[in-house]
């Protein structure tokens, strides 16, 4: 009866070495395979393009030794990020894709909750059945569904056709190569991303909770969202940053379905590391969208510790 | 019998807060209750007991709202309510898991049912104050129920459904979660908080200590019909069936025929060709095959013949002899072949010679008031 603290504290695992062995296998697959490529391509930001190869300035000789390594840091520098805050190009860019990952994700999240939700409301023995469903057109070539969506948003595709056979438009409207396209596109491809985590989170939500809130006198639609909806959250941030992040970097769809006016910034860095072979540039468009991207990671970062904390 | 509840611990002119009438539930094939009717009247703490699947909390779940019934009608206050939604009954529920909203503190969990009635602000808090006091966690109004130890959390849950002073309150086994010293502790903390409050409750529960102490009636269920309905000296004294009798506690049970009853006795005829005597009301009357009941600490042992008045002595040896501490439990068999149970108060320090060892021979004897005749 008197306040004895939670009961709940997890057991501490003991810190062998075979423990260490053990987070040591990741560790080295993260240095190796994403932190010193990551450092490389930050160098290459504050490299200078150069017909040469490889094509920037200052390369570092190891043969030169200490006054190298001087000359060598002395020639790096931060022009290619003042070049990228000034010119026009890179900053609507950036916007752009933060704008239609930012409307994508919405709209991922508005027809994933409900198809999640259904799904996790459905008998036992048949979700599994519609979790597959909802990948199953994932297990066709990403590219072959993309084509696919160019030949039913084109002017006499698909879309066209029902939507003037139901009389809802009476002119074809003209999809591809527009933002639609590409947001639908996008919708499309991630959906998974969205509906994995928000049905996990609401399947394992017991059921007699709802039970509690119709008992307590809040009827269906209040118990969902003073119940279900806050208690998916933790589904909700994980969907949200799996869709989001990527969609920032997205190429492909935009490449495709997009059209040629404005580019996302995934297009742009390809035109700077294809077409103009700066490199410099390039590295400098990549280091700057992994900084934006960090900072929806930490919050969610920290918003998991805290739920980690509180339990 | 199944159908009337037994009048007793109730007010029989008193109108039933609630009323099944012939209240039929099937999922599928299968009949979880089966037209049951009762009648639970004001003030009242029953308790629904019975093996599991025996349909109890269906018929609980049924008073809540969570299940339609499939056929019958259930009252409240009168009212049929058959198709009134959960939200919208004057019943509250305490779970048997708690149900407590994982996000929500303790204060706002007992405020949950408040804020739906959209009762002002400052109402909902004092009632919430008034509830903690009352299950005595004041302090913990901001504490989530992770926070929160078991003996807590029922308490939250508790506090919770009373907050809307339900008409009446339903506890779905609210005390299995609990281990055996605090289950105890809390029975007696229930029945003190029903009697001060003066609610209705209804418990659902397997735990036929649980159903003898708290409640003033108790509904024994078995296959989704009510097998006796009465209170607990009355289902343990007089039990209605031999499944009732032996569901509640230990029984020993003797087959035989009734060979000459009434004036509020019958002598009962056994297979082995032994008489047996039994008294019960005098309004009753059996005849043909029936059972004698007598229960294990009802029976007196005796190491020598004849000390015991001559009617309903039997012969025997001891074949076990287990020790419980405060009892001894005797496992005798009958020189006509039946095996009867016999526990004893241990008296300690007995006399030397005076306690009954495995093979002694003995004599059993119990009064014709002790047993119970039952006729299936």
């Amino acid at each position: 009866m008197t306040g004895t603290p939670s009961e709940t504290i997890a057991p501490r695992r003991s810190h062998g070495s075979g423990w260490r062995l053990l987070i040591l296998i990741p560790t080295l697959w993260l240095v190796v395979l994403f932190l010193v490529p990551c450092l490389i391509v930050l160098k290459i930001s504050l490299s200078q393009t150069a017909i040469a190869q490889p094509p920037y300035v200052p390369v570092l000789d190891p043969a030169a030794g200490w006054a190298g390594l001087r000359a060598f840091a002395a020639a790096l520098s931060f022009d290619n990020y003042r070049m990228l805050g000034s010119d026009w190009i890179y900053l609507t860019s950036y916007l752009r894709s933060l704008a239609i990952a930012s409307l994508s994700t919405t709209f991922l999240l508005l027809i994933g909750y409900p198809i999640a939700y259904g799904i996790a409301r459905m008998p036992t023995r048949l979700r599994p059945i519609l979790v597959m469903a909802v990948f199953l057109p994932f297990l066709t070539a990403f590219l072959i569904r993309i084509y696919a969506w160019i030949n039913i948003l084109q002017r006499d595709g698909l879309l066209n056709d029902v939507l003037l056979a139901l009389r809802i438009i009476h002119e074809p409207v003209v999809w591809l190569s527009t933002d639609t396209a590409i947001v639908i596109g996008i919708v499309y491809s991630y959906l998974p991303f969205m509906v994995l985590p928000l049905y996990a989170s609401l399947e394992k939500m017991d059921e007699s909770l709802l039970e509690a809130a119709a008992d307590l006198g809040a009827p269906r639609w209040r118990a969902f969202w003073l119940i279900t909806v806050p208690l998916s959250m933790p589904g909700v941030l994980a969907g949200i940053l799996l869709c989001f992040i990527p969609i920032v970097g997205e190429f492909v769809i935009p490449e495709l379905l997009g059209g040629s006016g404005s580019l996302m910034i995934g297009q742009t860095l390809w035109t700077e590391f294809f077409q103009n072979k700066d490199w410099p540039v390039a590295s400098a468009v990549a280091i700057a969208l992994l900084a934006i991207l960090l900072v929806p990671i930490l919050i969610y970062q920290h918003l998991q510790m805290r739920t980690l904390e509180k339990s | 019998m199944g159908n009337a509840p037994a009048a007793s611990g109730s007010d029989p002119a008193s109108v039933p807060l609630v009323r099944f009438e012939a209240v039929g539930k099937r999922f599928g094939g299968f009949v979880a209750v089966d037209r049951l009717s009762l009648d639970i009247f004001e003030r009242e703490f029953f308790a629904l007991l019975g093996p599991s699947g025996c349909g109890k909390t269906t018929l609980l779940r049924m008073l809540a709202g969570f299940e339609r019934p499939s056929e019958g009608r259930i009252l409240l206050d009168g009212q049929d309510v058959s198709d009134v939604p959960p939200h919208r009954r004057p019943v509250n529920m305490m779970f048997q898991s708690y149900a407590l909203f994982p996000h929500l503190t303790v204060a706002a969990n007992i405020a949950f049912g408040l804020r739906q009635e959209a009762l002002p602000r400052s109402e909902i808090e004092a009632r919430v104050r008034d509830m903690l006091a009352l299950v005595k966690l004041d302090g913990f109004d901001a504490r989530k129920p992770d926070q929160l130890s078991g003996g807590q959390r029922q308490r939250v849950a508790l506090a919770r459904a009373l907050a809307k002073r339900p008409r009446v309150l339903l506890l779905d086994e609210p005390l299995s979660a609990l281990d055996r010293k605090l289950r105890e502790d809390t029975r007696l903390e229930l029945k003190e908080l029903q009697q001060k409050l003066g609610l209705t409750f209804v418990i659902v529960t397997h735990d036929q200590e649980e159903a003898m102490t708290l409640a003033n009636r108790i509904g024994v269920m078995n296959g989704g019909r009510l097998a006796q309905v009465a209170t607990p000296p009355d289902i343990y004294e007089r039990p209605n069936s031999r499944w009732v009798a032996g569901f509640i506690g230990d029984v020993n049970l003797i087959e035989g025929t009734a060979v000459s009853s009434g004036l509020g006795q019958t002598i009962v005829e056994s297979r082995a060709g032994d008489r047996v005597l039994v008294t019960h009301p005098p309004g009753a009357s059996y005849s043909g095959p029936v059972t004698v009941a007598v229960r294990p600490e009802k029976i007196q042992i005796d190491t020598a013949a004849g000390i015991s008045k001559t009617e309903n002595s039997f012969a025997g040896h001891v074949i076990q002899v287990e020790y419980l501490g405060g009892l001894l439990a005797y496992r005798i068999m009958l020189d006509n072949g039946q095996e009867m149970k016999v526990t004893l108060a241990n008296h300690a320090p007995l006399r030397a010679g005076s306690m009954a060892a495995s093979g002694d021979r003995v004599w059993l004897s119990f009064a014709p008031e002790a047993a119970t005749v039952l006729q299936q």
